[in-house]
């Protein structure tokens, strides 16, 4: 990795749109546009457009090429059909978090895996130390990636491809074109919404991005940043890697049970998950809702009976819900739903309660 | 960007309003742009007494908590209690639905140590403080 900040080929048109632009795992990315609430109520009532070029994608592929994944992923990789994509967890032998990702199946023995920005080179090493001879290839500079959420995403899109987009389930994807780019449609996201990811080349990325927001302008489809991505992923309790997720938690702490496959032969981690599933959790990741006045932010800690049982990990204002919320990890015996607790904000404890996940459902 | 004439400015980006003996303190409108959509405030208790650059309360976006800074020392008269439901006044009228709190001055000759509207502007276009 060079020590210089990447550009997505987005960037001169995120300039020009007026974005406040940030440095994100050293990508400079847009946080906002015309402000992080408005984005949101687009994302949540319209359509928004996002630029995810950053996401990193790494191919895996040919003989040999089942076996790596199968072992480097929790999830089963094998009863996945082509064209579906699978969500999840990539654990060290201990049980920690290398990252969480999504896996498309290209092929009989073809996956493209795609991983979080800030992971990118870990998981690449990662995977590489672990491939013998399997071709691994990094595609990510090779590969831009725009997304399009919201209730208006489907109808929108549909107006510039020939591709019926009805039949697409969710985590499913097709090869088509759009306004005339070849593209990977998957439909897929991480705002809770229903919507498309979309894969394609970089020097096809700033056409459709333009032609997607003309397309939109009547269902009023907006630009979204990375602030109204986060608030968003918040309030479907979709977690993030570096908050939620990390090398010192494990996918059971952090819920995500349903994502292991406990069936398969093995898979690095699954020795230490089996143990911490037999001794059972000390900790478990859970939703906090302020009953006092005061936002919870990363890393304040959490109290219960004059005691730290925990620290919040994302913490929010929640635009749709109009509540300040949180998800913390606490010790186990304080996790139950309605549990009273404490979150200490400059010194000073303000009641919170443990509240169910996710906080936003869509139609509900 | 809005920066009006008659107003006094810190360097950390408050303005104040003097009125005899007290004044009333804001946030600019520079300061409420850089922090985007503000949706928490937390005020000073009245009576409370502040030393000159003391934070005497935070301004939370969606993003991030700020602390502001009293440009003056003196004793908190009043505080905007409109600031708790609705704290996107702070965005939408900085220097006049907006306000945070009002001080008794405790030493007026502190009001030569702030800025100017011009000087405030300066700061401003430089790149912020």
């Amino acid at each position: 990795m060079n020590g210089e900040v990447k550009k997505t080929p987005l960037y001169a048109l995120h300039l020009a749109a007026g974005a406040k632009m940030v440095d994100f795992a050293g990508w400079m990315m847009p946080i906002q546009y015309r402000g992080i609430l408005e984005e949101h109520r687009a994302v949540r009532e319209q359509a928004g457009l996002f630029d995810v070029s950053h996401m990193g994608e790494i191919r895996i592929s040919g003989p040999g090429s089942m076996e790596l994944v199968q072992r480097l992923i929790t999830n089963d990789a094998c009863s996945l059909p082509h064209g579906r994509v699978l969500y999840s967890p990539m654990c060290q032998p201990d049980g920690g978090l290398v990252d969480d990702l999504l896996v498309y199946r290209m092929g009989e023995l073809d996956f493209l895996l795609v991983v979080n920005a800030a992971n990118k080179d870990k998981d690449l090493a990662w995977i590489r130390s672990h491939g013998g001879a399997v071709l691994i290839e990094d595609q990510s500079d090779t590969t831009a990636q725009l997304a399009i959420q919201g209730p208006l995403a489907a109808t929108i899109l549909q107006r510039l491809t020939p591709v019926d987009l009805t039949p697409i389930r969710y985590y499913s994807y097709v090869h088509g074109r759009v306004s005339g780019e070849d593209c990977l449609i998957s439909r897929t996201g991480y705002t809770g919404e229903d919507g498309f990811e979309i894969y394609l080349s970089p020097e096809a990325a700033p056409r459709l991005w333009e032609r997607l927001l003309t397309a939109g302008t009547a269902e009023g489809l907006q630009p979204v940043g990375l602030g109204a991505r986060d608030t968003l992923r918040f309030e479907a309790a979709l977690p993030l890697y570096g908050q939620e997720l990390s090398e010192g938690t494990t996918p059971l702490e952090a819920g995500l049970d349903k994502f292991i496959a406990w069936h398969k032969e093995d898979f690095i981690g699954r020795a230490a998950l089996l143990a911490q599933r037999e001794a059972g959790l000390t900790r478990k990741l859970v939703g906090l809702a302020m009953v006092d006045r005061g936002i919870p932010r990363p890393g304040y800690p959490v109290r219960c009976e004059n005691r730290e049982i925990g620290f919040i990990t994302s913490g929010t204002f929640a635009p749709t819900l109009g509540q300040n919320l949180a998800m913390a990890y606490v010790e186990k015996a304080y996790a139950g739903v309605d549990q009273g607790v404490e979150v200490v904000i400059r010194d000073k404890g303000h009641k919170a309660r443990v509240v169910p996940r996710p906080f936003y459902k869509r139609g509900q | 960007m809005h920066i009006p004439q008659e107003l006094k400015y810190s360097r950390e980006h408050e303005w104040v309003q003097v009125n005899g003996n007290t004044c009333r303190v804001g946030i600019t409108d520079y300061a409420q742009q850089s922090l985007g959509d503000v949706v928490f405030v937390e005020l000073p208790e009245i009576g409370r007494v502040l030393e000159r650059g003391e934070a005497f309360g935070v301004v939370e976006s969606v993003k991030a908590a700020s602390d502001c800074y009293s440009p003056l020392a003196g004793t908190v008269t009043a505080v905007n209690q409109e600031l708790l439901d609705t704290p996107q006044l702070i965005n939408e009228d900085p220097y006049g639905r907006g306000w945070i709190m009002e001080v008794e001055i405790a030493n007026p000759d502190q009001l030569e140590g702030l800025l100017t509207a011009v000087q405030y502007e300066e700061l401003v276009r430089e790149g912020g403080a």
